[in-house]
């Protein structure tokens, strides 16, 4: 592995060039990235909306938990998976 | 609008990409260009208003991503005039360039306009080898600054290597010049033999120990690169079992805009004889698309011929590429040559072998030289 590992400190943000938009025509939210386009599903969507290269990803869980009201550990692991997989795909950047 | 959107819908889905070529014009001389035959002219492109009409109308209809490609889409003075147009329109524009044409003064008001992705093409890893290819004097260095200036931006950088025999050797370096250079995504496109490149196949043609080696390096160099480099490989259909799923399916996925304003299905697609091609000065992209002849000719499943006809991968290639099935088979609607049930397929490995080494009695013939 080579990317930054994610911690509960770690600050992320969508670097340029990936962007989050509404597909008007399909009636969905997507990522838009170089050469390539992923249909985010409602926790995708929840996620990046509260993504905005400030918050640490502690911030992120917490904020979603209340939101859900479920509980850290659960939302913690979402949170996680989505974004390493973001991450691993270079479409997320963490803050050095 | 609902009622034509539901029968446009059993028709097909919208457009994903558009590619725009915004011009034929081009500083480079690549022995495999992809532009067709016939080029057009700087005075039949169309004007500045008349490309963000279209984009417009692209972005209406679902299009999502845009490539302003050429030629040398720099060659035109309102380049970045179209990009701050293209991005108002909400589209995630990528600007696919040589990398001439560009000083940093440009580049930076590209990037203020809002330009999404630069794609840089390189023709090798040193200048010796870059400049043969590319045919244009001291570009290699040209490219090594525009890459330095992208990086400065913060725009992100795609690498694109169009590969043959004399630089698929250079992969391992090319993917390590690409990372040196900044780029997060690479691709690496061995040359399809369309249109210019026909005319140098016997000195572009990779051999197969080149094919096999440079797979077997792209797919270990994914593994040990994710998170860093994303590598986009399309390999040599001609030794390949299966044919390449060309543009993802005809009329499925990507929408092309030539110079002047015709709407093609593909880039090569004027390679067909007696298609008729419509233009965006005559009908909407939209019209185009959904009801044009030239789009609904090879969508679908219906034109299919045996062996493509009862094929259970006709929906995974799409029975490869059509221009490749004129090219060889003399037909548009027979399976791909590359395809190894193809009855054109021993045609496909007698042109492997039909390797011509480059030197000073069969150099390359350039485009436009």
């Amino acid at each position: 592995m080579t990317t930054t590992p994610l911690t509960k400190d770690s600050i992320v943000y969508l670097p340029r060039g990936v962007r989050i938009r509404e597909d008007k025509v399909r009636e969905r939210t997507v990522l838009v990235a170089p050469e390539r386009t992923v249909a985010l599903d409602e926790t995708g969507v929840a996620i990046l909306a509260i993504v905005d290269g400030e918050k640490t990803l502690a911030d992120i869980v917490e904020e979603l938990s209340i939101k859900y009201n479920a509980p850290k550990q659960e939302i913690g692991n979402d949170v996680v998976a989505f974004l390493r997989d973001l991450q691993n795909r270079g479409y997320l950047d963490v803050k050095p | 609008m609902s009622t034509s959107s539901k029968e446009q819908s059993d028709i097909a889905p919208p457009p994903m990409a558009m590619l725009a070529e915004l011009t034929h014009r081009c500083p480079l001389a690549c022995p495999y260009c992809s532009n067709p035959i016939q080029l057009k002219s700087a005075a039949q492109e169309l004007e500045t208003q008349d490309w963000i009409k279209v984009f417009q109308q692209a972005a209406d209809m679902g299009v999502l991503h845009l490539h302003l490609s050429g030629g040398e889409p720099a060659s035109r003075r309102d380049l970045v005039e179209l990009v701050k147009a293209a991005v108002e329109c909400g589209l995630y524009t990528n600007l696919i360039t040589s990398g001439i044409g560009i000083n940093e003064k440009r580049l930076d008001a590209l990037a203020e306009a809002g330009l999404d992705h630069v794609q840089l093409s390189i023709q090798g890893v040193d200048q010796k080898t870059a400049d043969l290819v590319g045919g244009y004097k001291g570009g290699y260095q040209r490219k090594l600054e525009l890459a330095a200036w992208v990086h400065a931006t913060g725009i992100p950088l795609t690498v694109n290597a169009v590969c043959h025999r004399s630089n698929m050797d250079q992969v391992p370096a090319i993917i390590d010049l690409a990372q040196e250079l900044g780029a997060r995504r690479l691709e690496i496109a061995t040359v399809q033999f369309h249109g210019w490149a026909v005319k140098n196949r016997g000195q572009l043609m990779p051999t197969e120990e080149q094919v096999k080696s440079t797979t077997a390096l792209v797919e270990k160099s994914r593994k040990e690169l994710e998170g860093k480099l994303v590598i986009d490989y399309v390999p040599a259909d001609y030794y390949a079992t299966y044919p390449k799923a060309c543009m993802g399916g005809w009329g499925r996925i990507g929408i092309n805009v030539d110079p002047t304003g015709l709407v093609l299905p593909c880039h090569a697609a004027e390679s067909i004889p007696n298609l008729k091609f419509e233009t965006v000065k005559e009908k909407s992209l939209q019209d185009i698309w959904y009801y044009s002849e030239s789009f609904n000719a090879f969508r679908g499943t219906d034109w299919m011929q045996e062996p493509c006809r009862s094929c259970d991968r006709k929906l995974v290639d799409f029975g490869g590429c059509r221009c490749q099935a004129m090219a060889i088979a003399g037909n548009a609607k027979a399976t791909d040559p590359a395809c190894h049930k193809s009855p054109y397929k021993e045609k496909i490995i007698e042109l492997t072998r039909e390797q011509i080494p480059i030197d000073n009695q069969t150099p390359f013939i350039y485009r436009g030289r």
